[in-house]
Protein backbone atom coordinates (compact mmCIF):
# COMPACT_ATOMS: atom_id res chain seq x y z
CA UNK A 1 0.00 0.00 0.00
CA UNK A 2 0.80 3.49 -0.54
CA UNK A 3 -0.19 6.71 1.12
CA UNK A 4 -1.02 9.62 -1.06
CA UNK A 5 -2.33 12.78 0.10
CA UNK A 6 -4.85 14.54 -2.50
CA UNK A 7 -7.07 17.50 -2.72
CA UNK A 8 -10.28 16.87 -4.86
CA UNK A 9 -12.91 18.83 -5.63
CA UNK A 10 -11.56 21.21 -2.91
CA UNK A 11 -11.15 18.73 -0.03
CA UNK A 12 -8.14 17.38 1.02
CA UNK A 13 -8.40 13.11 1.19
CA UNK A 14 -5.59 10.86 2.65
CA UNK A 15 -5.31 7.08 1.55
CA UNK A 16 -3.91 4.28 1.80
CA UNK A 17 -3.84 2.96 -1.82
CA UNK A 18 -2.78 -0.44 -3.95
CA UNK A 19 0.04 1.15 -6.40
CA UNK A 20 -2.04 -0.46 -9.20
CA UNK A 21 -5.31 1.59 -8.83
CA UNK A 22 -6.20 3.68 -11.17
CA UNK A 23 -7.00 7.27 -10.57
CA UNK A 24 -10.38 7.35 -11.99
CA UNK A 25 -11.35 4.04 -9.55
CA UNK A 26 -9.97 6.22 -7.17
CA UNK A 27 -12.32 9.01 -7.98
CA UNK A 28 -15.31 6.62 -8.29
CA UNK A 29 -14.93 3.73 -5.45
CA UNK A 30 -13.19 5.30 -2.76
CA UNK A 31 -14.22 8.80 -3.11
CA UNK A 32 -17.59 8.22 -4.03
CA UNK A 33 -17.22 10.60 -7.20
CA UNK A 34 -18.95 8.87 -9.88
CA UNK A 35 -19.80 12.32 -12.06
CA UNK A 36 -16.13 10.69 -13.81
CA UNK A 37 -16.95 7.88 -15.73
CA UNK A 38 -15.13 4.86 -17.34
CA UNK A 39 -15.80 4.41 -20.89
CA UNK A 40 -13.07 2.70 -22.58
CA UNK A 41 -10.38 1.94 -19.79
CA UNK A 42 -7.52 2.16 -22.82
CA UNK A 43 -6.86 6.01 -22.93
CA UNK A 44 -8.97 6.46 -26.18
CA UNK A 45 -12.28 7.85 -25.26
CA UNK A 46 -11.59 10.44 -22.92
CA UNK A 47 -14.79 9.84 -21.09
CA UNK A 48 -12.73 9.84 -17.53
CA UNK A 49 -11.25 13.11 -18.45
CA UNK A 50 -10.33 15.14 -15.12
CA UNK A 51 -8.03 18.02 -14.14
CA UNK A 52 -4.52 17.15 -12.27
CA UNK A 53 -2.87 20.60 -11.33
CA UNK A 54 -5.46 22.24 -13.85
CA UNK A 55 -4.93 20.69 -16.94
CA UNK A 56 -6.65 17.73 -18.54
CA UNK A 57 -5.81 13.85 -18.04
CA UNK A 58 -7.19 10.51 -18.50
CA UNK A 59 -7.82 9.30 -15.22
CA UNK A 60 -8.13 6.04 -16.93
CA UNK A 61 -4.27 6.00 -17.33
CA UNK A 62 -3.02 7.71 -14.33
CA UNK A 63 -2.54 6.14 -11.17
CA UNK A 64 -4.03 7.27 -8.07
CA UNK A 65 -0.12 7.41 -6.84
CA UNK A 66 0.63 9.80 -9.31
CA UNK A 67 -1.66 11.95 -8.28
CA UNK A 68 0.26 12.16 -4.75
CA UNK A 69 0.37 15.70 -3.55
CA UNK A 70 -2.00 17.05 -6.42
CA UNK A 71 -4.76 18.83 -7.02
CA UNK A 72 -7.79 16.77 -9.05
CA UNK A 73 -11.09 18.58 -10.02
CA UNK A 74 -13.43 16.56 -11.60
CA UNK A 75 -16.22 17.36 -13.20
CA UNK A 76 -18.52 17.27 -10.10
CA UNK A 77 -16.22 20.36 -8.77
CA UNK A 78 -17.50 22.65 -11.49
CA UNK A 79 -20.53 24.28 -9.86
CA UNK A 80 -20.52 26.99 -7.86
CA UNK A 81 -22.89 28.17 -5.03
CA UNK A 82 -25.53 26.41 -6.86
CA UNK A 83 -24.66 27.16 -10.63
CA UNK A 84 -23.88 25.37 -13.08
CA UNK A 85 -19.68 26.21 -14.22
CA UNK A 86 -20.47 28.35 -17.74
CA UNK A 87 -19.14 25.36 -19.91
CA UNK A 88 -21.70 22.88 -18.07
CA UNK A 89 -24.28 25.68 -18.50
CA UNK A 90 -23.43 25.84 -22.12
CA UNK A 91 -23.77 22.13 -22.85
CA UNK A 92 -27.47 22.43 -21.44
CA UNK A 93 -28.24 25.16 -23.26
CA UNK A 94 -27.27 23.63 -26.80
CA UNK A 95 -28.20 20.35 -25.99
CA UNK A 96 -24.78 18.93 -26.47
CA UNK A 97 -25.30 15.51 -25.32
CA UNK A 98 -27.23 12.83 -26.76
CA UNK A 99 -27.07 9.56 -24.48
CA UNK A 100 -25.09 11.71 -21.93
CA UNK A 101 -21.81 9.66 -21.01
CA UNK A 102 -19.15 11.53 -23.21
CA UNK A 103 -20.21 14.69 -21.74
CA UNK A 104 -18.03 14.35 -18.11
CA UNK A 105 -14.93 14.27 -20.30
CA UNK A 106 -16.01 16.51 -22.63
CA UNK A 107 -16.76 19.07 -20.59
CA UNK A 108 -13.32 19.16 -18.34
CA UNK A 109 -11.42 18.93 -22.03
CA UNK A 110 -13.61 21.91 -22.82
CA UNK A 111 -12.28 23.89 -20.47
CA UNK A 112 -8.83 23.03 -20.46
CA UNK A 113 -8.99 23.77 -23.98
CA UNK A 114 -10.89 27.18 -23.46
CA UNK A 115 -8.12 27.84 -20.82
CA UNK A 116 -5.38 27.99 -23.64
CA UNK A 117 -7.45 29.50 -26.11
CA UNK A 118 -10.28 31.56 -25.23
CA UNK A 119 -11.68 32.05 -28.31
CA UNK A 120 -11.05 29.03 -30.47
CA UNK A 121 -12.65 28.70 -34.30
CA UNK A 122 -14.55 25.57 -35.02
CA UNK A 123 -11.77 23.90 -36.55
CA UNK A 124 -9.82 24.51 -33.21
CA UNK A 125 -12.49 23.27 -30.78
CA UNK A 126 -12.72 19.84 -32.93
CA UNK A 127 -8.84 19.65 -32.31
CA UNK A 128 -9.18 20.53 -29.28
CA UNK A 129 -11.55 17.24 -28.05
CA UNK A 130 -9.82 15.05 -30.48
CA UNK A 131 -9.01 12.80 -27.55
CA UNK A 132 -12.82 12.98 -26.54
CA UNK A 133 -15.02 10.59 -28.45
CA UNK A 134 -18.96 10.76 -28.47
CA UNK A 135 -20.27 7.54 -29.54
CA UNK A 136 -23.64 9.10 -30.33
CA UNK A 137 -21.32 10.93 -32.82
CA UNK A 138 -22.98 14.37 -31.21
CA UNK A 139 -20.36 16.30 -32.39
CA UNK A 140 -22.03 19.24 -34.01
CA UNK A 141 -24.13 20.42 -30.56
CA UNK A 142 -20.67 19.84 -28.59
CA UNK A 143 -18.47 22.22 -30.98
CA UNK A 144 -21.49 24.69 -30.55
CA UNK A 145 -21.42 24.79 -27.05
CA UNK A 146 -17.68 25.05 -26.80
CA UNK A 147 -17.84 28.08 -28.62
CA UNK A 148 -20.83 29.20 -26.87
CA UNK A 149 -19.34 29.16 -23.73
CA UNK A 150 -16.33 30.92 -25.10
CA UNK A 151 -18.75 34.01 -26.00
CA UNK A 152 -20.25 34.03 -22.30
CA UNK A 153 -16.82 33.74 -20.51
CA UNK A 154 -15.33 36.53 -22.35
CA UNK A 155 -14.28 39.39 -20.40
CA UNK A 156 -17.46 41.85 -20.48
CA UNK A 157 -19.92 39.35 -21.26
CA UNK A 158 -23.33 39.42 -19.21
CA UNK A 159 -22.73 35.65 -17.70
CA UNK A 160 -25.00 34.73 -15.94
CA UNK A 161 -22.32 34.09 -13.22
CA UNK A 162 -18.48 35.75 -13.37
CA UNK A 163 -16.35 33.93 -15.91
CA UNK A 164 -14.10 31.27 -14.59
CA UNK A 165 -11.99 29.64 -16.91
CA UNK A 166 -9.21 26.96 -16.32
CA UNK A 167 -10.39 24.72 -13.50
CA UNK A 168 -13.11 26.34 -12.32
CA UNK A 169 -11.52 28.72 -9.68
CA UNK A 170 -10.37 25.38 -7.99
CA UNK B 1 -3.31 -5.84 -13.52
CA UNK B 2 -0.97 -7.50 -11.83
CA UNK B 3 -0.08 -6.24 -8.20
CA UNK B 4 3.34 -4.13 -7.68
CA UNK B 5 5.14 -2.19 -5.30
CA UNK B 6 5.54 1.88 -5.94
CA UNK B 7 9.41 3.93 -4.81
CA UNK B 8 9.20 7.34 -5.26
CA UNK B 9 13.19 8.18 -4.69
CA UNK B 10 14.22 11.81 -4.32
CA UNK B 11 17.27 11.75 -6.02
CA UNK B 12 17.57 10.47 -10.08
CA UNK B 13 20.64 8.08 -8.92
CA UNK B 14 18.59 6.43 -6.16
CA UNK B 15 16.28 5.70 -9.02
CA UNK B 16 18.94 4.00 -11.33
CA UNK B 17 20.03 2.17 -8.14
CA UNK B 18 16.69 0.77 -7.76
CA UNK B 19 16.00 0.03 -10.97
CA UNK B 20 19.49 -1.91 -11.57
CA UNK B 21 18.93 -3.69 -8.27
CA UNK B 22 15.36 -4.95 -9.64
CA UNK B 23 15.66 -6.76 -12.89
CA UNK B 24 11.69 -6.29 -13.12
CA UNK B 25 11.55 -3.08 -12.04
CA UNK B 26 10.42 -0.33 -14.45
CA UNK B 27 10.58 3.77 -14.59
CA UNK B 28 6.81 5.52 -14.43
CA UNK B 29 6.95 8.93 -15.86
CA UNK B 30 4.17 10.24 -17.21
CA UNK B 31 2.53 6.12 -17.77
CA UNK B 32 0.12 6.82 -20.64
CA UNK B 33 1.99 3.97 -22.87
CA UNK B 34 2.70 1.90 -19.54
CA UNK B 35 -0.28 1.60 -17.92
CA UNK B 36 -1.66 0.39 -21.11
CA UNK B 37 0.48 -2.08 -20.95
CA UNK B 38 -0.17 -3.09 -17.27
CA UNK B 39 -3.61 -3.35 -18.24
CA UNK B 40 -2.77 -5.55 -21.28
CA UNK B 41 -0.56 -7.89 -19.62
CA UNK B 42 2.67 -6.80 -21.77
CA UNK B 43 4.13 -6.00 -19.27
CA UNK B 44 4.63 -7.53 -15.80
CA UNK B 45 6.73 -5.35 -13.43
CA UNK B 46 7.63 -6.54 -9.59
CA UNK B 47 8.13 -2.67 -9.10
CA UNK B 48 7.92 0.67 -10.51
CA UNK B 49 10.28 3.27 -9.70
CA UNK B 50 8.13 7.04 -10.23
CA UNK B 51 10.58 9.24 -11.88
CA UNK B 52 8.70 12.27 -11.73
CA UNK B 53 10.54 14.12 -8.57
CA UNK B 54 14.24 13.02 -10.46
CA UNK B 55 13.75 14.59 -13.78
CA UNK B 56 14.29 17.53 -14.79
CA UNK B 57 10.65 19.77 -15.92
CA UNK B 58 12.56 22.86 -17.22
CA UNK B 59 13.55 24.05 -20.89
CA UNK B 60 17.22 25.73 -20.71
CA UNK B 61 19.24 27.51 -22.68
CA UNK B 62 22.52 26.33 -23.67
CA UNK B 63 25.73 28.66 -24.24
CA UNK B 64 26.24 27.80 -27.54
CA UNK B 65 22.27 28.87 -28.76
CA UNK B 66 21.05 25.41 -27.99
CA UNK B 67 17.94 23.94 -25.68
CA UNK B 68 18.22 21.33 -22.72
CA UNK B 69 14.97 19.75 -22.24
CA UNK B 70 14.32 18.15 -19.11
CA UNK B 71 12.96 14.54 -19.55
CA UNK B 72 10.55 15.55 -17.31
CA UNK B 73 8.72 18.21 -19.64
CA UNK B 74 5.28 17.48 -20.63
CA UNK B 75 4.76 17.10 -24.06
CA UNK B 76 2.20 19.93 -23.97
CA UNK B 77 4.64 22.40 -22.41
CA UNK B 78 7.51 20.99 -24.82
CA UNK B 79 5.00 22.10 -27.75
CA UNK B 80 3.84 25.17 -26.16
CA UNK B 81 8.23 26.54 -25.90
CA UNK B 82 8.29 30.35 -27.69
CA UNK B 83 11.61 29.24 -28.22
CA UNK B 84 11.32 25.11 -29.39
CA UNK B 85 8.54 27.08 -31.78
CA UNK B 86 10.98 29.71 -33.00
CA UNK B 87 14.22 27.84 -33.79
CA UNK B 88 12.78 23.90 -34.38
CA UNK B 89 9.25 24.48 -36.13
CA UNK B 90 9.75 20.98 -36.85
CA UNK B 91 9.78 19.67 -32.92
CA UNK B 92 6.76 21.49 -32.10
CA UNK B 93 4.53 20.58 -34.93
CA UNK B 94 5.95 16.77 -34.59
CA UNK B 95 4.59 16.64 -30.80
CA UNK B 96 0.94 18.50 -31.64
CA UNK B 97 0.87 15.62 -34.22
CA UNK B 98 0.19 13.30 -32.12
CA UNK B 99 -1.63 11.80 -29.72
CA UNK B 100 -4.54 14.10 -28.00
CA UNK B 101 -4.36 17.24 -25.36
CA UNK B 102 -4.62 14.82 -22.18
CA UNK B 103 -2.26 12.47 -23.13
CA UNK B 104 0.31 15.16 -23.96
CA UNK B 105 -0.10 16.97 -20.92
CA UNK B 106 0.74 14.25 -18.70
CA UNK B 107 3.35 12.58 -21.42
CA UNK B 108 6.98 12.95 -20.65
CA UNK B 109 9.66 13.55 -23.30
CA UNK B 110 11.41 10.92 -22.34
CA UNK B 111 9.18 8.46 -21.85
CA UNK B 112 7.83 9.90 -25.31
CA UNK B 113 11.25 8.30 -26.68
CA UNK B 114 10.86 5.39 -24.85
CA UNK B 115 6.96 4.78 -26.10
CA UNK B 116 6.66 1.28 -27.75
CA UNK B 117 5.23 0.15 -30.55
CA UNK B 118 1.58 0.65 -31.35
CA UNK B 119 1.54 -3.02 -33.43
CA UNK B 120 -1.37 -4.86 -32.62
CA UNK B 121 -0.19 -8.29 -32.64
CA UNK B 122 2.64 -6.96 -29.77
CA UNK B 123 -0.13 -5.78 -27.96
CA UNK B 124 -2.32 -8.53 -27.82
CA UNK B 125 -0.33 -10.77 -25.60
CA UNK B 126 -2.81 -14.12 -26.96
CA UNK B 127 -1.05 -13.70 -30.52
CA UNK B 128 2.67 -14.54 -31.44
CA UNK B 129 4.92 -11.61 -31.62
CA UNK B 130 9.09 -11.61 -31.51
CA UNK B 131 9.16 -8.66 -30.14
CA UNK B 132 7.38 -9.84 -27.00
CA UNK B 133 8.89 -12.91 -27.08
CA UNK B 134 12.03 -14.14 -28.75
CA UNK B 135 10.96 -17.77 -29.44
CA UNK B 136 7.66 -16.28 -30.93
CA UNK B 137 7.14 -15.79 -34.96
CA UNK B 138 6.35 -12.44 -35.99
CA UNK B 139 1.79 -12.03 -36.75
CA UNK B 140 2.27 -8.98 -38.84
CA UNK B 141 3.86 -10.99 -41.65
CA UNK B 142 0.74 -12.66 -42.71
CA UNK B 143 -1.50 -10.48 -41.29
CA UNK B 144 -2.46 -6.77 -40.21
CA UNK B 145 0.80 -4.91 -41.96
CA UNK B 146 -0.30 -1.38 -42.38
CA UNK B 147 1.16 0.30 -40.47
CA UNK B 148 4.39 -1.91 -40.17
CA UNK B 149 7.87 -1.21 -41.43
CA UNK B 150 9.59 -0.89 -45.26
CA UNK B 151 12.97 -0.23 -44.33
CA UNK B 152 15.82 -1.90 -42.07
CA UNK B 153 13.92 -5.20 -41.91
CA UNK B 154 15.59 -8.58 -41.87
CA UNK B 155 13.82 -11.77 -43.38
CA UNK B 156 11.07 -13.28 -41.32
CA UNK B 157 12.15 -10.41 -38.52
CA UNK B 158 9.79 -7.73 -36.44
CA UNK B 159 8.39 -5.44 -38.61
CA UNK B 160 6.91 -3.23 -35.89
CA UNK B 161 7.62 0.58 -36.37
CA UNK B 162 8.50 3.29 -34.04
CA UNK B 163 5.20 5.24 -32.82
CA UNK B 164 6.81 8.56 -31.35
CA UNK B 165 6.39 11.82 -34.03
CA UNK B 166 8.63 13.68 -31.36
CA UNK B 167 11.51 11.20 -32.26
CA UNK B 168 11.19 11.49 -35.89
CA UNK B 169 11.85 15.43 -35.42
CA UNK B 170 14.35 15.10 -32.73
CA UNK B 171 16.29 13.01 -35.40
CA UNK B 172 16.27 15.78 -38.44
CA UNK B 173 17.66 18.38 -35.70
CA UNK B 174 20.34 15.63 -34.26
CA UNK B 175 19.70 15.83 -31.00
CA UNK B 176 21.42 14.80 -28.20
CA UNK B 177 20.20 11.94 -25.40
CA UNK B 178 21.60 12.39 -21.71
CA UNK B 179 21.46 8.91 -20.11
CA UNK B 180 22.31 8.45 -16.53
CA UNK B 181 23.15 4.84 -16.04
CA UNK B 182 24.72 1.99 -13.64
CA UNK B 183 27.90 3.23 -14.31
CA UNK B 184 27.27 7.36 -14.48
CA UNK B 185 26.15 10.02 -17.14
CA UNK B 186 26.81 9.49 -21.00
CA UNK B 187 25.58 10.89 -23.97
CA UNK B 188 23.98 9.17 -27.08
CA UNK B 189 22.94 11.07 -30.06
CA UNK B 190 19.48 10.68 -30.85
CA UNK B 191 20.15 8.66 -34.31
CA UNK B 192 21.99 5.96 -32.40
CA UNK B 193 19.27 5.66 -29.49
CA UNK B 194 16.73 3.48 -31.48
CA UNK B 195 17.46 0.50 -33.35
CA UNK B 196 17.10 -2.17 -36.25
CA UNK B 197 15.12 -5.26 -34.84
CA UNK B 198 18.20 -7.19 -36.36
CA UNK B 199 18.31 -10.45 -34.17
CA UNK B 200 16.28 -8.95 -31.27
CA UNK B 201 13.45 -6.88 -31.89
CA UNK B 202 12.73 -7.18 -28.03
CA UNK B 203 15.06 -4.22 -27.56
CA UNK B 204 14.05 -1.10 -29.26
CA UNK B 205 16.83 1.15 -28.08
CA UNK B 206 20.38 1.34 -26.97
CA UNK B 207 19.66 1.61 -23.65
CA UNK B 208 20.50 -1.27 -20.77
CA UNK B 209 18.27 -1.82 -17.93
CA UNK B 210 18.75 1.37 -15.38
CA UNK B 211 19.51 3.51 -17.97
CA UNK B 212 17.75 6.56 -17.06
CA UNK B 213 17.01 9.26 -20.04
CA UNK B 214 17.51 12.95 -17.86
CA UNK B 215 17.40 15.24 -20.59
CA UNK B 216 17.61 15.67 -24.52
CA UNK B 217 19.86 18.44 -26.11
CA UNK B 218 19.04 20.31 -29.34
CA UNK B 219 21.87 22.05 -30.89
CA UNK B 220 21.92 25.68 -32.11
CA UNK B 221 19.49 25.88 -34.66
CA UNK B 222 20.78 26.25 -38.66
CA UNK B 223 18.77 28.05 -40.88
CA UNK B 224 17.75 24.77 -42.34
CA UNK B 225 16.45 23.67 -38.86
CA UNK B 226 14.63 27.30 -38.71
CA UNK B 227 12.73 26.34 -41.58
CA UNK B 228 11.62 22.85 -40.85
CA UNK B 229 8.41 21.25 -40.30
CA UNK B 230 6.60 18.14 -39.62
CA UNK B 231 4.29 16.32 -41.95
CA UNK B 232 1.97 13.39 -40.86
CA UNK B 233 -0.43 10.97 -43.08
CA UNK B 234 -2.96 8.97 -41.48
CA UNK B 235 -5.90 7.01 -42.00
CA UNK B 236 -8.18 10.03 -40.51
CA UNK B 237 -7.20 13.72 -39.86
CA UNK B 238 -6.67 13.72 -36.02
CA UNK B 239 -5.71 11.47 -33.19
CA UNK B 240 -3.92 8.48 -34.90
CA UNK B 241 -0.79 6.98 -35.73
CA UNK B 242 1.97 7.77 -38.84
CA UNK B 243 1.32 5.54 -41.67
CA UNK B 244 3.99 7.91 -42.81
CA UNK B 245 5.83 10.96 -41.41
CA UNK B 246 8.50 13.11 -42.30
CA UNK B 247 10.49 15.88 -40.36
CA UNK B 248 12.06 18.08 -43.05
CA UNK B 249 14.32 20.87 -42.60
CA UNK B 250 15.81 22.97 -45.68
CA UNK B 251 17.80 25.18 -46.85
CA UNK B 252 17.99 26.96 -50.61
CA UNK B 253 20.67 29.61 -51.84
CA UNK B 254 19.73 31.07 -54.84
CA UNK B 255 17.72 28.11 -55.87
CA UNK B 256 20.35 25.46 -54.81
CA UNK B 257 19.74 23.27 -51.89
CA UNK B 258 22.29 24.22 -49.19
CA UNK B 259 21.29 22.00 -46.51
CA UNK B 260 18.63 19.31 -46.20
CA UNK B 261 17.72 17.01 -42.95
CA UNK B 262 14.92 14.36 -43.85
CA UNK B 263 14.36 11.63 -40.99
CA UNK B 264 10.78 9.47 -41.51
CA UNK B 265 8.04 7.68 -39.00
CA UNK B 266 5.86 5.06 -40.11
CA UNK B 267 8.43 3.94 -42.05
CA UNK B 268 11.35 1.12 -39.82
CA UNK B 269 11.63 -0.08 -36.36
CA UNK B 270 13.08 3.38 -35.49
CA UNK B 271 13.37 6.97 -36.79
CA UNK B 272 14.73 6.72 -40.44
CA UNK B 273 17.18 9.16 -41.16
CA UNK B 274 17.05 9.60 -45.12
CA UNK B 275 21.44 9.91 -45.55
CA UNK B 276 21.17 8.39 -49.28
CA UNK B 277 18.17 11.47 -50.34
CA UNK B 278 20.07 14.13 -48.20
CA UNK B 279 23.51 13.36 -49.83
CA UNK B 280 21.77 12.92 -53.33
CA UNK B 281 19.98 16.62 -52.98
CA UNK B 282 23.03 18.76 -51.54
CA UNK B 283 24.43 21.42 -54.10
CA UNK B 284 21.23 19.96 -56.23
CA UNK B 285 18.59 22.28 -57.82
CA UNK B 286 15.64 22.87 -55.27
CA UNK B 287 13.44 21.12 -57.88
CA UNK B 288 10.43 18.45 -57.48
CA UNK B 289 12.39 16.10 -59.91
CA UNK B 290 15.67 16.70 -57.45
CA UNK B 291 13.31 15.66 -54.77
CA UNK B 292 12.01 13.25 -56.32
CA UNK B 293 15.21 11.10 -57.88
CA UNK B 294 16.77 11.86 -54.34
CA UNK B 295 13.60 10.14 -52.61
CA UNK B 296 14.05 7.12 -54.72
CA UNK B 297 17.40 6.12 -54.24
CA UNK B 298 16.22 6.26 -50.48
CA UNK B 299 13.78 3.90 -51.22
CA UNK B 300 15.94 1.85 -53.09
CA UNK B 301 16.23 -0.52 -50.22
CA UNK B 302 12.63 -1.01 -49.14
CA UNK B 303 11.17 -4.16 -48.97
CA UNK B 304 7.35 -3.57 -48.41
CA UNK B 305 4.72 -6.49 -47.01
CA UNK B 306 2.73 -8.36 -48.81
CA UNK B 307 0.33 -10.54 -46.61
CA UNK B 308 -3.08 -11.39 -47.10
CA UNK B 309 -4.81 -9.07 -45.16
CA UNK B 310 -3.14 -5.93 -47.47
CA UNK B 311 0.75 -5.38 -46.96
CA UNK B 312 2.14 -1.79 -47.30
CA UNK B 313 3.64 -1.37 -50.73
CA UNK B 314 1.36 1.91 -50.72
CA UNK B 315 4.06 3.20 -48.55
CA UNK B 316 6.24 3.71 -51.11
CA UNK B 317 3.98 6.23 -53.46
CA UNK B 318 3.24 7.92 -49.68
CA UNK B 319 6.96 8.55 -49.14
CA UNK B 320 7.24 9.80 -51.96
CA UNK B 321 4.56 11.98 -51.95
CA UNK B 322 4.99 13.25 -48.50
CA UNK B 323 8.45 13.87 -48.74
CA UNK B 324 8.56 15.53 -52.22
CA UNK B 325 5.63 17.88 -51.46
CA UNK B 326 6.92 19.00 -48.06
CA UNK B 327 10.34 19.89 -49.33
CA UNK B 328 8.48 21.67 -52.14
CA UNK B 329 6.91 23.72 -49.65
CA UNK B 330 10.18 24.55 -47.70
CA UNK B 331 11.42 25.70 -50.60
CA UNK B 332 8.57 28.09 -51.12
CA UNK B 333 6.36 26.32 -53.25
CA UNK B 334 2.69 24.96 -52.84
CA UNK B 335 3.10 22.13 -50.13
Amino acid sequence: MARIRTTVDGLVYEDDVEPRMLLVQYLRERLGKTGTVIGCDTSNCGACTVHLDGLSVKSCSVLAVQANGSEVLTVEGLERDGQLHPVQQAFHDNHALQCGYCTPGMIMQSIDLLGDNPDPTEQEVREGIEGNLCRCTGYQNIVRAVQDAAQKMKPGATASQPASVAGGGA
Amino acid sequence: MKPFTYARPSEASEAVAALAADPDARFLAGGTNLLDHLKLGVVEPSQLVDVNRVTSTAIEDLPDGGLRIGAGVPNSDLAADPRVRERYPAVAAAILAGASGQLRNMASTGGNLLQRTRCVYFADPTTPCTKRDLSQGCSAREGWARYHAILGTAADGCIATHPSDLAVALVAVDAQVQVLGPDGARTIPIGELHRLPGDDPTRDTVLAHGDLITAVDLPAPTPAVRNSTYRKVRDRASYAFALVSAAVALEVRDGTVADVRIALGGVAHKPWRATVAEAALRGRPATDDEFRAAIAAELDAAEPVRSPLGGNTFKLPLVTGTVVSTLRGLAGGTA
